[in-house]
């Protein structure tokens, strides 16, 4: 399997639709291992996931532990005030540990490694932002039809 | 050892990780479209001491840090997947790391 150049280029569009600390990583991390293996990428940011790329937001993603049956505590408890607060402190701890880079570090790397990340023009009219609301890295605002026609053979996936 | 005799995985990375040597590495690399530099090497020298020193080849990210070579400048050095190609020119395996 030699890189010929023959066939057509793998090209990944990854679709992240939630704003919760721990699903903001999977479509970074899928993006960012495509970009390292030499397939083109491209993020959506959509519905929730704009938290992700909100100026105001990025720094404070919270995990999502409430109706989440794989949370480490019963939904009693995971509901108090503060709780997922504190989770989320210790999971940042333990990602640190990892050497696993802070969310707003990531989408910079994204943006190294030559990732192509969009905005969701219908999400942002719904909750009243506009492209400056969002971190510099974020290329564009696009509908959802644009986002397709730029993922013609490309791999999608959605998050 | 020269790229016509020597064995790589399917995947394309060194089978015998002792038949790596510098000239090897510029074969291997120009194969691939890319001729090394000064800049080129002091990635792959420390992609190599990294694999050397924890037993486990480095994702991209370990490699910029410990190199000081900003991801951004990696990706120009190395155009086409750059932590493959890290690791097939440098005669390591494929990384472990997602990052």
């Amino acid at each position: 399997m030699t890189d010929s150049g023959t066939e057509k280029k793998r090209s990944l569009s990854v679709i992240c639709s939630k704003g919760s600390f721990d699903m903001a990583y999977p479509g970074l991390i899928l993006a960012n291992a495509a970009r390292m293996a030499g397939v083109d990428a491209r993020l959506f940011f959509t519905f929730w996931g704009l938290d992700i790329v909100n100026e105001k937001k990025i720094d404070h993603l919270h995990l999502n532990l409430v109706g989440n049956p794989s949370a480490p505590l019963p939904a009693m408890i995971a509901g108090l005030p503060g709780v997922e607060a504190l989770a989320t402190a210790q999971m940042r701890k333990e990602m640190e540990r990892l050497e696993i880079p802070p969310i707003r570090e990531f989408i910079e790397m994204l943006d190294d490694a030559g990732a192509d990340m969009y905005g969701c023009q219908m999400a942002l009219d719904m909750f009243k932002l506009t492209k400056d609301d969002l971190v510099p890295q974020v290329k564009d605002v696009l509908t959802a039809m644009d986002f397709m026609d730029m993922s013609e053979g490309a791999q999608i996936i959605f998050i | 050892m020269s790229l016509e005799t020597v064995q790589t995985d399917p995947e394309g990375y060194l089978a015998n990780r002792e038949d790596w040597s510098e000239e090897l590495a510029q074969e291997l690399a120009m194969s691939m479209g890319v001729s090394l530099t000064e800049e080129h090497w002091k990635v792959l020298n420390t992609a190599r001491a990294i694999d050397a020193e924890s037993g486990s080849s480095p994702g991209l990210r370990k490699i910029s840090k410990r190199s000081e070579t900003p991801i951004k400048a990696i990706y120009k050095l190395f155009p086409e997947g750059p932590a493959k190609a890290i690791a097939k020119i440098a005669g390591i395996p494929k990384p472990k790391s997602c990052l």
